[in-house]
């Protein structure tokens, strides 16, 4: 059984499918007047935050609650760590006190890796550095699948944006990969991988020339607020040339699909309209993001029981 | 009469070719080479090699302001049990090896170290890039190499100023920590890896950039430039190409950069880290060829100590750097000698006389006959270990080869006539 999930390489195609149908079940739990099963009661989640994070947080602290786990909240930010405690240091103090599972978001890559050597239970990537976010690409997966049908194979999926310092990409081209998409990634040759050896894809600089023809625009958030600027002129450039605006969208297939793993600047990479239409599924993504980390937690942590 | 010893039955290589003889020294001195020798203390070398002791043009000794790292005293000690007999300690102390007063202390904390210890002098105050360091009263200390390691001087306004100054410092050396800043801005190599893991990169073109510019410094001041822990193909060529110029330009390589590629950084574990950063394997290929061909001048260790919980932050956070004094030595063995790349005469070359003729230390790297002064290794060119982490003599453990199979192992270390390590064990 697989004991921690730090990077979408951990699963295989069957492992993600099999995430798949789990969260599927889960689904309907979250649908119920009482969304909440009993499948991790009795154990204890500390979700470890070292670099903000709203969504993702609740996220993943809403799916071990409707488990029925414990849930212990460390706030990195107001935490020894910033009193100069080493990562070794705290992540082996949260483990003395009894935790069976830590979901941990770091902005250095392999901070999970790391931690994963240094202390004996569970351990699921919320998000590290540049590195994965394996949740996000399997909810990712999930909704694509609950739209596009639950075989991938062929499906034609454009992700835009910036790349090359995007954790989602790294984990969700991978994910969509495994079950047989074709990915194109976008973007303006500075926000493009420095080398696409081992990666599963192609890539264009020229977005108008991919719309016509895909199954699925993925929309990264454009993260204006970097000091390094130097990746595109403006947001006005960026908007003008990678930006899924009403223009573009209207030259999209029509049983297209769109998704943004959020927080999204409309305006920016999306239209505000375009977000609204009814190809975008992307506050569906949120909702699926809860049932996909129950499914996740269930498969690291549960009894292997079938869900009740 | 002080005690003599006799090196007995030892391979004896130097400069200047070997044979099978036994080595007597006294005094300080070699004071004979030749057969059934008596001294008052045998040190069997038999199926060994007498060496030159080796040279280590690049070490990090932490001391002053980093003692929690590395001591003068346990960075000579592993020094010593690697079989180096001189080491050039890297000025990035704190306070900055820029100053008369901290070369001055830094010498006397090293007058009863198990090696000697030369300091770098740092070429900018503070090695912060913007003004000269009094090299002229270095020099007057001894001072030969210059150098801002850790940090490139990264204006060449500033390095074309240092080297036009250096022209009156007859002998010294400006060596260059040759990666730009505005390239290098990330933490490991960049390419494939560095593009599969999301960990920012330092590209090979931030180290070639600044090479090619200082060798046309080079040509132009006429002041000789030492390129630190040459690691890019495109550097070796560039260094190639100036040196059949015939520009002044000499470059080093460190073991760990013919020894592991950057798909190491895989495990995310910091102990990969070094500046500049492991490279790829055609990068090897081609420092390799660069130290066969002489276009690699020496190899030096870039010996860079670092607490344990230091390294143990992920890998963006941990500071750059591994251990090297205690495997530089089997590494060459066992990466260069035993893959045919070099001979292990070859390999002395790179490791004792050359670093010391480059580093301007008469004393160090010279010809094994009467009178010479007596610092000499006794290497165990087959014997075959196993790196143990708690055995180092290093104050620091940060280096990623814990538990490698390595050949070759320095066995006796003489240094000033006295016998320092003698069966891989540090006297004092």
């Amino acid at each position: 059984m697989m004991k921690s999930l730090l990077s979408i390489d951990d699963l295989d195609r069957s492992g993600i499918i099999e995430i798949c149908d789990l969260a599927e079940s889960f689904l309907t739990v979250t649908h119920r007047d009482i969304p909440k099963v009993p499948a991790l009661r009795g154990k204890t989640v500390a979700s470890v935050f070292y670099e903000e994070s709203t969504r993702t947080r609740l996220s993943f602290e809403t799916a071990a609650k409707r488990l029925s786990a414990d849930v212990m909240t460390m706030n990195m930010s107001s935490s020894s760590v910033k009193k100069g405690e080493s990562l070794r240091d705290t992540v082996q103090t949260i483990e003395a006190m009894g935790v069976d599972a830590m979901v941990i978001r770091h902005s250095g890559a392999g901070a999970p890796n790391r931690v994963a050597t240094w202390v004996d239970l569970s351990i699921v990537n919320a998000g590290d550095g540049r590195h994965e976010h394996p949740t996000q690409a399997l909810l990712d997966v999930y909704t694509a699948r609950r739209h596009l049908g639950a075989d991938l194979s062929g499906a034609r999926i454009a992700i835009v944006g910036d790349i090359r310092r995007s954790r989602v990409a790294r984990s969700t081209t991978k994910a969509f990969a495994q079950l047989g998409a074709k990915v194109t990634l976008v973007a303006p040759p500075t926000m493009l991988p420095d080398s696409l050896v081992g990666w599963p894809v192609v890539a264009s600089s020229d977005f108008d020339s991919v719309l016509p023809e895909v199954d699925l625009v993925y929309l990264l958030r454009i993260q204006h607020e970097r000091e390094d600027s130097l990746a595109f002129p403006s947001l006005r450039e960026y908007t003008e040339r990678y930006g899924l605006t009403r223009d573009r969208a209207d030259r999209l297939r029509p049983e297209v699909l769109i998704m943004h793993p959020g927080p999204m600047n409309r305006g920016v990479e999306i239209a505000p309209e375009v977000a609204e239409s009814d190809a975008s599924v992307i506050t569906e993504q949120v909702e699926n993001g809860v049932a996909v980390r129950m499914a996740v937690l269930y498969h690291l942590l549960g009894s292997g029981a079938a869900v009740a | 009469m002080p005690e003599s010893i006799v090196i007995r039955g030892g391979q004896v290589i130097d400069s200047t070719g070997e044979k099978t003889a036994d080595v007597l020294i006294e005094s300080g001195q070699v004071v004979e080479v030749g057969t059934k020798l008596k001294g008052d203390r045998e040190l069997d070398a038999s199926g060994c090699v007498v060496s030159p002791g080796l040279v280590d043009m690049h070490v990090h000794l932490r001391e002053p302001g980093m003692e929690e790292a590395e001591t003068i005293e346990t960075g000579s000690r592993a020094a010593a049990l690697g079989g180096f007999t001189a080491v050039i300690a890297m000025p990035n102390t704190e306070p900055a090896q820029d100053d008369p007063v901290i070369i001055r202390s830094v010498l006397a904390r090293a007058a009863d170290a198990l090696c000697s210890v030369h300091p770098a002098g740092a070429i900018t105050k503070g090695r912060a890039g913007l003004e000269l360091a009094p090299m002229g009263e270095l020099y007057s200390l001894g001072v030969r190499v210059f150098t801002d390691d850790g940090a490139c001087v990264a204006s060449a306004g500033v390095m074309r100023s240092a080297l036009q100054y250096a022209q009156s410092l007859p002998g010294a050396v400006l060596a260059q920590h040759a990666e730009d800043e505005t390239l290098a801005t990330g933490h490991m190599h960049e390419g494939e890896w560095s593009s599969r893991l999301g960990i920012p990169g330092r590209p090979a073109e931030a180290e070639e950039i600044i090479v090619a510019r200082d060798c046309i410094l080079a040509a132009q001041s006429g002041t000789p430039v030492h390129f630190l822990h040459l690691s890019t193909a495109g550097s070796v060529a560039i260094v190639r190409a100036a040196k059949a110029r015939g520009i002044p330009v000499t470059a080093e390589a460190a073991p760990h950069h013919f020894t592991l590629t950057d798909a190491s950084c895989a495990s995310f574990d910091p102990l990969f880290k070094v500046n500049p950063p492991l490279r790829t394997a055609d990068d090897i290929v081609a420092v390799k060829a660069g130290l066969a061909d002489g276009t690699i001048d020496v190899i030096a260790s870039d010996h860079a100590p670092h607490p344990t919980e230091t390294k143990e932050r992920t890998f963006e956070e941990a500071p750059p750097g591994m251990l090297g004094l205690e495997t530089a030595l089997a590494l060459g063995i066992t990466e260069l000698v035993d893959t045919g790349v070099m001979t292990l005469a070859q390999l002395l070359a790179v490791m004792a006389w050359s670093p010391a003729s480059l580093a301007r230390m008469p004393d160090q790297g010279v010809v094994i006959e009467k009178g010479a002064p007596a610092n000499l290794c006794v290497i165990d060119p087959n014997l075959s270990w196993v790196l143990d982490l708690t055995k180092l003599a290093s104050r620091s453990r940060n280096t990623p080869l814990g538990g490698r199979a390595l050949k070759g192992k320095n066995r006796h270390t003489i240094f000033r006539g006295e016998a320092v390590v003698i069966d891989g064990q540090a006297v004092r």
